[in-house]
């Protein structure tokens, strides 16, 4: 296993009390692999993933548990250890491109920043690394484009030089938040091939987090579906789709418009609101949300089983 | 760029001419007075109100008599003060000018560099007991009105500590050329220098911590600590250079008001005939020709200050060049 979490679990020192936004979160990731993380906002899923960057600063925020990364334990490792790995084997891409990049630097000084942050080359090498990037990541004119400022880029042009900042170390580890969230959906399209190819092209693991079941659909080797802080169901992609299990896999899928056939007068939604993790409901928090609980899932919080597909519920475990 | 710049001089000096008008107006033509008995001072005889009147073209047009001022104060530079017998304007700017520049420009140079520092060093070390202490450091010369810090430091290095190692090298009060004597002019301005700058150390050293805290706040930060940055290095290439536009345009407002005229009290403290204590003079004696003169030499400092503020912002943020 190249990364490995096990049972992390992140709290924030509150005025209302401690507020638990993690929850015993484990899950494995192999080389090479897409995994897809799945959730409403708040469901956890990128401090989850900002937890194994080490980018949670909030000096509030209490984290526990193990992330193993090719057998170094990252929980408690210094500051400098971390600095090294993040950037070089462990790369981001973020939600809003827009604001994702330094305004007053150029592209290309940005990237190069990085790439002479984590290897001791030159000034121009680094530059010449910048423009193969660039065309990488299907830059029209690279070595024009290192000279722009963010500002005159638009947002898919903006988030692939983000993407050409994350790759520029050869990452054995890409974490995407929200990539396409803030695109065009034709723009959406183009970022996803290009994670597709670049996975093909460096062999990278990707952690692909969105709330887009749709992209999920597309891109994932494996999925995992979180709410409220915990994983609630885990499965490769066929499994998932084709078997979901917890009822709150269900009512995503359900809530996809059909591409053929009739279409539903109104789309099913899940009633309800997510629930505050202030506030978490007795038992399962999808609980009260849930069409079919009954009586153990007020009594008791069901786990997540073992197995390559598990749903932590206690009808699909009865 | 250099289109933007060109513009930017171009308004300039739209904006300068637009003061003179409305400085001239607010004096010469404000109605129910009469500006000739104004410059010719109180128990002025008929005949020196009569050439009064002939000088400044009072018996004209108004813009006759706008264009005779302004050639007055920029062409011939003969621009006379009645009230003081026959004072010649214009040299007696000229004259401060030096003078309230180098105090400035000192003091200018001392509280930028020192605010910077503290700013940084306060943001680095945010919430810990350097930073609580800096702060306080920063109010407490913010309370401290510079008429009364001046007279203490005069005290101290002027009187009672004057004779002692420490300050026995501080010349009496008063102003020295540069260009006669440069040492003397440099130990001339050194106390008043501090005096001055300690005020805007403490606003701009606030400011500059302040802009920093949330700058650090920003989605850059994070992809800047993604990156595998040091905290030194985000600091101070991506979270100092955002911050400073703001430490800018203060800079601009305070530059632009204290070279013209607003230093007046640490000119007085500290016996400097500059340009806040020559207009306060004029104020004093109703010398109209000298207040308009240093009216229209202080609002051209203020713009020009605000232009340069705005050549450096072009610098400083790329999303100003192409707008």
């Amino acid at each position: 296993m190249m990364l490995s979490v096990r049972d992390l679990r992140v709290s924030f020192r509150t005025h209302e009390g401690l507020v638990r936004a993690i929850d015993g979160v484990s899950f494995d990731l192999k080389e090479g692999e897409i995994l897809g993380v799945v959730g409403e906002s708040g469901s956890g899923k990128t401090v989850s993933l900002l937890a194994v960057m080490g980018l949670i600063t909030d000096p509030n925020a209490v984290i526990e548990g193990s992330i193993r990364y090719r057998e170094r334990e990252l929980v408690g490792l210094p500051a400098r250890e971390l600095r090294r790995l993040r950037g070089s084997e462990i790369a981001m891409i973020f939600q809003d491109p827009m604001t994702a990049l330094t305004p007053v630097y150029t592209i290309g000084w940005q990237i190069a920043e990085q790439i002479r942050a984590h290897k001791r080359i030159s000034k121009s090498q680094a530059l010449e690394r910048v423009e193969e990037l660039l065309a990488e990541v299907n830059f029209p004119n690279p070595r024009e484009a290192m000279s722009r400022y963010p500002h005159q880029l638009s947002g898919g042009m903006r988030q692939r030089a983000v993407i050409a900042m994350a790759l520029s170390c050869n990452p054995a580890l890409l974490v995407a938040d929200e990539p396409t969230t803030a695109l065009d959906v034709t723009v959406q399209a183009g970022i996803l091939d290009l994670v597709r190819k670049l996975r093909a092209t460096h062999n990278s693991a990707v952690v692909f987090i969105t709330h887009d079941m749709g992209v999920v659909s597309e891109l994932a080797d494996r999925v995992m579906v979180m709410y409220a802080g915990r994983v609630v169901e885990r499965g490769s992609r066929t499994e998932l789709f084709s078997d979901p299990q917890h009822p709150y896999t269900r009512a995503l899928l359900g809530s996809i418009p059909p591409l053929t056939g009739e279409k539903p007068h109104r789309l099913p939604a899940i009633p309800g609101s997510p629930p505050s993790l202030l506030r978490l409901p007795e038992g399962c928090a999808f609980g009260p949300r849930c069409p079919v609980n009954y009586e153990p899932c007020r009594a008791g919080k069901p786990v997540l089983g073992d197995g390559n597909h598990a749903a932590a519920c206690f009808r699909v475990q009865a | 760029m250099i289109y933007a710049i060109l513009r930017r001089f171009g308004q300039m000096l739209f904006v300068m001419f637009g003061i003179s008008v409305i400085v001239f107006l607010i004096f010469f033509a404000t109605p129910g007075s009469d500006p000739a008995a104004r410059i010719a001072g109180r128990n002025a005889s008929p005949e020196v109100l009569e050439a009064v009147r002939h000088n400044f073209g009072f018996d004209r047009p108004l813009y006759v008599q706008y264009g005779l001022m302004m050639k007055k104060i920029f062409v011939t530079g003969d621009l006379t003060s009645f009230v003081n017998r026959g004072w010649k304007v214009v040299p007696a700017v000229l004259d401060s000018i030096p003078v309230t520049l180098s105090l400035v420009f000192g003091a200018a140079v001392l509280w930028v560099v020192v605010s910077i520092i503290i700013g940084i060093v306060a943001a680095a070390t945010r919430d810990s007991w350097v930073d609580k202490l800096l702060m306080a450091l920063g109010l407490l010369g913010i309370s401290m009105p510079v008429y009364w810090l001046g007279e203490v430091m005069n005290l101290i290095t002027q009187s009672r500590y004057h004779d002692t190692w420490l300050f026995s090298w501080v010349p009496p009060l008063g102003y020295k050329n540069f260009s006669d004597d440069p040492k003397g002019w440099f130990l001339a301005l050194v106390i008043p220098w501090v005096t001055l700058a300690i005020l805007y150390i403490g606003i701009y050293g606030r400011v500059l911590r302040a802009a920093i805290i949330e700058s650090m706040q920003e989605d850059y930060i994070r992809t800047a600590r993604a990156k595998g940055l040091s905290e030194t290095r985000i600091l101070l290439r991506h979270a100092l250079r955002t911050s400073l536009i703001a430490f800018v345009t203060l800079f601009g407002l305070d530059f632009g008001a204290l070279v013209g005229g607003s230093a007046l009290l640490t000119e007085v403290v500290f016996g400097l005939q500059g340009i806040g204590k020559l207009t306060y003079d004029a104020l004093q004696s109703l010398d109209l020709p000298m207040i308009m003169a240093t009216v229209m030499y202080a609002s051209m400092f203020v713009v020009v200050a605000n232009a340069i503020v705005d050549f450096v912002y072009i610098l400083l943020d790329p999303r100003v060049r192409t707008s």
